[in-house]
């Protein structure tokens, strides 16, 4: 078969995912570190997490407004767009084509193409990770770093405590996706290609 | 439009009538003998008759030694007479210059080796106030009165109904009264007063520390005998470290929260209880134990799914 080059990820996407990927990384482990440190055992010092995850709760949310400005320029944002009928249907073959499909070696259900860049699992999580976790979690973010914001009591539970738990699950769900959408990228012919793409810029198909 | 001012306007004369009448009804709820003292000691100014220059007289009053009637008989003191406390003579004015020497009460004058009163632990808190910062720099001239106000004072910790926040300004209110009023702080020292906000200044989010936090869960060490520490460390010995506060051991537990965390306290689980310390959250002590389970089980399903993928490739690779 011969070997296609698409140019999927133009600079200011690949910019952005880069600088976002480093600030989540940072968030993550400063983020863990807050919230289970322990005197002993201090990941990384607690003042320093909070410097660090403030810088880069702060970068990443520009960030997120530049991807947002992005794909409302760009046609990026089409891929994140999804019908809901049938989905049931494309999530159906697309999980049995990781399950089992990919070690029978089976074609792709949903190849890669500049139309389809992403598959319909991809398309779904995505969108859920973009639109969904990043605005709530950036919300609640902003909320904990000036807490004046944020209603003193809801239903008598603290409003404090109730955005700071907010926080915390998107944040959890955010490193959820982080976990499996960093294995997906592995799965193909040759585990690396998906990471070298996303540098690049070009994605070679099979 | 007109008819609405005129309502406020009728609203708002009632409301200062109705608070006339009740500050003057505090006034009338007051004993004889306290009202004779209020009639000058409750008021800016006073007047009397100057026998010398035979002429009534108005003058301001110290600020110092005015009374709020109202927080007065809002105070746990509210049933003593003046005269309990002080000398009999301050009953004529002018009063006489040798009653400034009078020694003054201190709480445990009355309250020491009472049975009514052990709860409190005075005899402990003494102990405490002996090795503070303060007594050890003052003496003598530190007693119970430079923080607690005798006319006014009202238990706040250690009312069940207060609310975390209003143990913590109360509390606050009592270090700021000098260490934010340079007047009252000069009266033990001519050293220059710390600006509290230049002194904090390492601290991040200061002003919500402030509000959140009382100055002694820094300042003074953890105890578990008694229940508000009185022993005020020097400064090199207060706490720096966050985690202390931020962590699973918090020591905000042994402190602050002692008063509401009784309830499901629990040393493995953290401040997991905290949906109960509704107003409390710090990061690093609050943890929400289901939330963690439930976050550790999704977690362990994703490693081992991704490592029976992993382990299905190899396989297949082969």
């Amino acid at each position: 078969m011969e070997n296609h080059k698409l140019y999927l990820y133009p600079v200011w996407l690949r910019v952005w995912h880069g600088i976002n990927a480093i600030c989540i990384i940072i968030l993550m482990f400063t983020g863990l570190s807050m919230q289970y440190g322990n005197i002993d055992y201090p990941l990384i010092p607690f003042k320093t997490s909070v410097s660090l995850h403030n810088f880069c709760g702060v970068v990443a949310s520009v960030g997120f407004i530049v991807f947002i400005v992005g794909n409302f320029l760009s046609d990026n944002g089409i891929h994140y767009r999804f019908k809901i009928r049938g989905l049931y249907k494309r999530f159906y073959k697309q999980i049995m084509y990781y399950a089992s499909g990919y070690f029978k070696g089976e074609p792709k259900p949903y190849p890669i193409s500049e139309e389809f860049k992403f598959n319909p699992l991809q398309r779904v999580s995505y969108a859920i990770a973009m639109y969904v976790l990043m605005p709530l979690v950036i919300f609640s973010g902003i909320g904990l770093l000036y807490p004046e914001l944020i209603v003193e009591k809801i239903f008598n539970i603290g409003g404090v405590q109730l955005t700071a738990l907010l926080h915390s699950i998107m944040g959890f769900f955010i490193a959820f996706f982080l976990l499996i959408h960093l294995y997906v990228a592995s799965i193909g012919k040759n585990p690396l290609r998906n990471y070298k793409s996303i540098i690049s810029g070009y994605h070679e198909s099979d | 439009m007109r008819n609405k001012l005129v309502y406020i306007l009728v609203f708002l004369f009632f409301q200062v009538i109705s608070f006339k009448l009740i500050a003057q009804e505090d006034q009338a709820n007051l004993s004889k003998s306290n009202r004779h003292c209020a009639n000058c000691h409750g008021n800016k100014y006073y007047s009397f008759f100057n026998s010398v220059t035979e002429q009534d007289q108005r003058k301001r009053m110290n600020p110092f030694f005015i009374i709020d009637t109202v927080a007065y008989k809002q105070g746990v003191h509210r049933e003593f007479s003046c005269e309990d406390c002080h000398a009999s003579e301050y009953n004529t004015y002018p009063h006489a210059p040798e009653l400034k020497l009078e020694p003054k009460f201190s709480c445990l004058d009355c309250h020491g080796g009472d049975e009514t009163y052990a709860h409190y632990q005075f005899e402990d808190i003494e102990i405490e106030v002996d090795n503070s910062v303060h007594k050890n720099a003052f003496g003598f001239q530190f007693g119970c009165a430079q923080c607690h106000d005798l006319h006014s004072y009202k238990p706040v910790a250690r009312n069940k109904k207060s609310l975390i926040k209003e143990i913590v300004s109360a509390d606050n209110q009592m270090c700021l009264s000098c260490h934010n009023n340079l007047s009252k702080y000069q009266i033990l020292t001519d050293h220059t007063k710390p600006e509290l906000l230049s002194t904090h200044d390492w601290l991040p989010n200061q002003e919500l520390h402030f509000m959140h936090v009382r100055c002694i869960e820094c300042h003074t060490p953890v105890t578990d005998t008694i229940m508000v520490s009185h022993k005020i460390l020097p400064k090199e010995k207060a706490v720096h470290l966050c985690s202390d506060c931020h962590s699973t051991n918090s020591i905000l537990r042994g402190k602050l929260y002692k008063y509401t965390a009784k309830q499901l306290r629990s040393t493995e689980k953290g401040f997991y209880n905290s949906m109960f310390l509704n107003e409390a959250y710090v990061i690093g002590a609050n943890r929400n134990i289901y939330l963690n389970i439930i976050s550790l089980i999704m977690l362990g399903g994703a490693f081992i799914g991704i490592a029976i993928h992993i382990a299905l490739r190899i396989i297949k690779k082969k």
